[in-house]
């Protein structure tokens, strides 16, 4: 059988984002697939060498425009780890509550590019009109809806008024009701189903041998989530992860349906604990050790390596994040699958190239 | 609140025999680092097992960067060595899948490779 490559990216109509893959196709077989990045990368790491550390958050919050508070919320981890900070708990409890914000919207957004993959176009725009209503609650907070620039080096900028606090709460509720009627289409829908059960089957052991990381790792059957670590209030909240066994791409889809429902619950339970007190510490001094902090984002864990000098610039600051782990189950999952699944399967890994590139 | 974390010391030719180690007891890659210090490459090489990181970390020459590829163990490790290879000019032997220098297409070759500032 005569074998061709394809191109696929690095502007692809499912992933307009700058990844590139060639796959070589025997018929309608994929029979192997090599991955290009690097298209923008930006060096961001090597900015270390020219931001005082305590800018570096308003870098770290930009390697990505989906997780980016999480990015900042771990680079603050990692050196109030190597300075000895005790963050106050209200600050930590109100990370916890705008990193699960950032986790509905991701997810919402994912379930949206899915839909709209797969030729569902009201599901789309159903799934992206509640993740409008995750924005709105985020932008009452923090004054940002996607960068929200409120994590620093010792606890947080803003605070939140028990009038906000009410109308979050409420929010919440009817953004759960909502995502609950659109996420039933995506779990049980004959069409959805027909597109993803069965496609792109990652077993257990491979999952895990691949260093897969977040629902691609969960939907296998590991359990496995780095909040489990009990970073910011995680350790005082009630949480198991969301797992299912099935290992294929509605898995996928479902652990990221089913994480909707954990982060609605997570921040429940977060404002109902909401201590009072302080929201930030002075934090004087240069960090000087080193450190890798590690937090769940929506896509997975992210590791942070920070190695500080005692200067006000960092030595080293190396950021791995979830996407970057899992390409070579990208890698894996193509091999032998049809030309059609291709877009599906890349989007099951839900990609941020932006992340990757930093 | 600090995770638990170790770092452990050793010589490039020790490496290919910790990583089967850590291999057989169901320890997880879960990065490769470099940093790069005045004369030498500090490589961080992390692994978890049920939340515990373990970091193997060794040093390489800057002159003569070599270490072998340990993607005959994990295989997903050979996006961190093509990293490694195309931003800090380290030469990784034996990579499973070698993209030959062509991962990232930055400006400045080796942005890591020397000590020389990259930015005006």
């Amino acid at each position: 059988m005569p074998r061709t490559i394809i191109p696929f990216g690095p502007q692809h109509p499912v992933l307009p984002e700058p990844v590139h893959l060639d796959l070589v196709v025997e018929d309608e077989k994929v029979v192997e697939a090599r991955p290009s990045i690097g298209f923008v990368h930006r060096g961001l790491e090597k900015l270390v060498e020219k931001k005082d550390f305590n800018e570096f958050v308003y870098i770290a919050e930009r390697i990505c425009g989906i997780c980016s508070f999480i990015h900042g919320q771990t680079y603050c981890q990692a050196i109030e780890a190597i300075m000895n900070v005790t963050v106050p708990r209200r600050a930590l409890y109100l990370r916890t509550v705008w990193g699960e914000l950032s986790r509905l919207h991701s997810h919402l957004l994912w379930l949206g590019l899915m839909a709209d993959a797969i030729g569902f176009e009201s599901l789309f725009m159903h799934s992206w009109r509640v993740r409008e209503r995750v924005l709105n609650v985020i932008e009452s907070t923090t004054g940002g809806r996607v960068i929200f620039g409120t994590c620093k080096v010792g606890g947080v900028r803003r605070d939140v008024t028990p009038e906000a606090l009410a109308h979050m709460m409420s929010e919440v509720d009817r953004i759960e009701h909502e995502a609950r009627e659109i996420t039933e289409v995506f779990l049980n829908d004959r069409t959805v189903k027909q597109r993803l059960c069965g496609v792109g089957v990652l077993s257990r052991d491979t999952a895990y041998e691949l260093g897969c990381v977040g629902p691609t790792l969960r939907a296998s059957g590991v359990a496995q989530d780095m909040r489990q670590l009990g970073y910011a209030a995680f350790g005082e909240l009630e949480f198991k992860p969301v797992t299912r066994t099935e290992g294929d791409a509605h898995a996928r889809c479902a652990v990221r349906c089913e994480e909707i429902f954990q982060s609605a619950d997570l921040i429940r339970q977060a404002l109902a604990k909401l201590p009072e007190g302080d929201i930030a510490v002075n934090v004087a001094g240069n960090p000087n050790g080193e450190y890798m902090a590690r937090t769940e984002q929506p896509r997975g864990e992210v590791v942070y390596c920070v190695k500080a000098t005692g200067a006000k610039n960092l030595q080293r600051f190396r950021v791995r994040t979830p996407t970057f782990a899992n390409l070579p189950a990208l890698v894996k999952l193509l091999q032998g699958c049809e030309l059609a699944d291709v877009p599906v399967l890349v989007l099951t890994i839900d990609p941020c190239i932006s992340c990757t590139e930093r | 609140m600090a995770q638990e974390q170790s770092f452990e010391i050793i010589p490039v030719d020790e490496l290919l025999v910790k990583v089967e180690g850590l291999r057989r007891q169901n320890f997880r890659l879960v990065q490769i680092s470099a940093t790069r210090l005045a004369e030498q490459l500090e490589l961080t090489y992390s692994f978890d097992l049920e939340h515990r990181l373990t970091n193997l970390r060794l040093h390489v020459p800057t002159g003569d960067a070599k270490v072998p590829s340990i993607t005959g163990v994990y295989w997903a490790a050979f996006l961190y060595e093509n990293e490694l290879h195309d931003l800090f000019n380290l030469q990784v032997k034996g990579i499973a899948v070698d993209f030959q220098g062509t991962l990232y297409k930055t400006a400045v070759k080796f942005p890591f490779g020397s000590t020389k500032a990259v930015f005006s």
